[in-house]
């Protein structure tokens, strides 16, 4: 079932163009990965999904109902969430304080949110630093909080703003997981990512952004192949990024 | 200290106050006394909006002043009883309340934009007051001497100190009951960052709304009270921006967005003021020189106010042991 559709969604700033006529759809229980170059468009394309822009046309539609133009916090309540990039930490609250905003979404006892917010907190392997002040927290730790905020609003759809952007190659590979798990607890995951080996092991489909306009998708296996993509963003050479069978052909 | 010993200790230090009139004779003692808890609460109603919710408001007076003239009207003008007047006082704070905030939070102002609309309406208050006559214009409105429980006036000043104190126990509840609520917790967020927070489903017009109803209300009974203890007011007294100073000066001193910081900070400067006063042998403005002095040092060394203080020194010690 499709959870997320857009339709010939078009964003302009200005005589800028954006976003021209992208259309996609997230089925339910899939991890899709948008990629391609600084300023293809893969962050506006978010700030529109989330609600954060109004696009210039097209529809964005959740769950089966037009949600176009919905300001972020209705989203949110709706099941759809997203992580910033630049991880933005409340940063005088401490990390439980953090991830009980989040919670407080479904829960009003605030003794009760802060209790849900350690079970949040272990998710993403945060446990060990839930009475530290984020604003102490490692980059590393600032995405995982970003993630479990967003998570301890109980989302349908998850949009994840390069969650694995500045970590390095350990930390990534402990990213890794948490995010498969997410999906496994019945989370749809729609990211943008750089870090292209991490998308081609994590991804169902990749969709390809050049320009402001789709420029291909398919299964990571595909992608790596597909001529225009190399020609446009990921140069020779892509198809070793995927080095083991995608998730899908592994039936994950 | 921790911000919860710091509640208990401002509760406990209200308890413990509400005798002294009794156990020390001294007119200055309960005048000084009902000027803390005066400040105290005016600067909780600020801290709820300003402090928690990161809105600074330099317009606080819009409120304690709307509450001053609707009491005073109302009474003055179509003999309402002092006690309704109180509650119409209230209202009319929350409803001056409701309109700057959707006049400026509708239109997503913040920051110093915030700050300057909230000066412009008590500004535009303070004229409209200077120039109508329902509010007697620049001369003022005096209320006759009625002593009496009923119209909320009393013989005795250590009545009006009990009153004072009770105004200042109630705004320090209920702020501990916002700060412990979903909607502290939010006002909170929306302080720390409004675009994370609305993604993280919090509505910040909606929150911010909230904040400033209450605020309002609550600087609202200042106004109201200061009407009843002076029986005198007019359009400078009631709308001027030494009102909107007091009410952010004793809670960044003190310690902004916690719930015992306006009471300390209160107290602080009034007796800071009182010293400056003596020292300089009645000098009109001397205290607003020290109180000027104290908020460089304050947002220069201290900008957790002195409940910034106090929890380092805690976190220190506990580092210690």
């Amino acid at each position: 079932m499709t959870l997320l559709g857009v339709e010939h969604l078009c964003v302009r700033f200005g005589g800028l163009t954006a976003l021209e006529d992208v259309c996609l759809a997230v089925d339910e229980g899939e991890i899709v990965a948008v990629i391609g170059p600084n300023g293809a468009g893969k962050t506006t394309l978010f700030a529109a999904i989330s609600g954060f822009s109004r696009p210039t046309a097209g529809r964005i539609r959740f769950a089966g109902r037009d949600v176009t133009g919905l300001p972020p916090h209705r989203l949110c309540a709706m099941g759809l969430v997203r992580t910033f990039q630049v991880t933005r930490p409340f940063a005088d609250l401490t990390v439980r304080e953090n991830i009980a905003v989040g919670v407080h979404l479904r829960h009003r006892s605030p003794r009760r949110a802060r209790a849900l917010a350690e079970g949040v907190a272990e998710r993403v392997r945060l446990a060990d630093r839930l009475d530290q002040p984020a604003a102490a927290l490692t980059v590393a730790g600032r995405k995982r909080l970003e993630l479990a905020r967003a998570l301890a609003t109980e989302p349908r759809l998850l949009l994840l703003d390069e969650v694995l952007a500045g970590l390095n190659p350990a930390e990534v590979a402990e990213m890794e997981p948490v995010v498969r798990d997410i999906r496994a607890s019945g989370v749809t995951i729609l990211l943008v990512e750089h870090v292209l080996q991490a998308v081609m092991r994590l991804s169902d489909r990749v969709l390809v952004l050049v320009g402001g306009r789709l420029a291909a998708t398919g299964t990571p296996a595909e992608i790596v192949r597909d001529p225009a993509v190399i020609e446009a963003y990921l140069g020779e050479g892509a198809d070793r990024l995927v080095t083991a069978e995608s998730p899908r052909a592994r039936g994950a | 200290m921790n911000p919860a010993q710091g509640e208990r200790a401002a509760l406990v230090f209200l308890v413990l106050a509400a005798p002294l009139p009794w156990l020390v004779d001294s007119g200055t003692l309960v005048h000084f006394g009902i000027m803390v808890f005066q400040a105290a609460t005016l600067g909780q109603a600020w801290n709820i909006l300003g402090g928690m919710g990161g809105q600074f408001s330099f317009g606080h007076a819009a409120f304690f002043g709307a509450g001053a003239y609707t009491t005073a009207i109302l009474q003055l003008r179509f003999g309402v009883d002092a006690w309704s007047g109180f509650f119409a006082a209230i209202l009319a704070g929350a409803v001056v309340a409701l309109v700057i905030g959707l006049a400026s939070f509708r239109f997503g102002l913040r920051g110093s934009y915030f700050a300057l609309v909230t000066l412009a309406f008590a500004e535009v208050l303070r004229i409209l007051a200077n120039t109508l006559e329902i509010t007697g214009a620049g001369v003022g409105l005096l209320l006759p001497l009625a002593p009496g429980l009923e119209r909320l006036q009393f013989a005795d000043r250590r009545g009006y100190y009990l009153l004072a104190l009770f105004l200042c126990a109630a705004s320090l509840l209920v702020a501990r009951a916002v700060a412990g609520s979903r909607l502290g917790a939010r006002l909170v967020a929306v302080r720390e960052n409004e675009e994370a927070a609305s993604a993280l489903g919090v509505d910040p017009f909606a929150v911010k709304m909230r904040a400033i109803l209450l605020s309002g209300a609550m600087a609202a009974s200042v106004g109201a009270f200061y009407v009843q203890y002076f029986l005198y007011l007019d359009p400078h007294i009631a709308f001027g921006p030494q009102v909107s100073v007091e009410a952010l000066l004793g809670p960044i001193v003190g310690g902004p967005g916690t719930v015992a910081g306006p009471l300390a900070g209160a107290f602080l400067l009034q007796l800071l003021g009182e010293a400056s006063r003596a020292l300089a042998g009645g000098a009109t403005g001397a205290n607003l020189v020290v109180y000027g002095i104290v908020l460089i040092l304050i947002v220069r060394f201290l900008p957790g106010g002195l409940a910034g203080l106090a929890r380092a020194r805690a976190e220190r010690a506990g580092a210690g042991s």
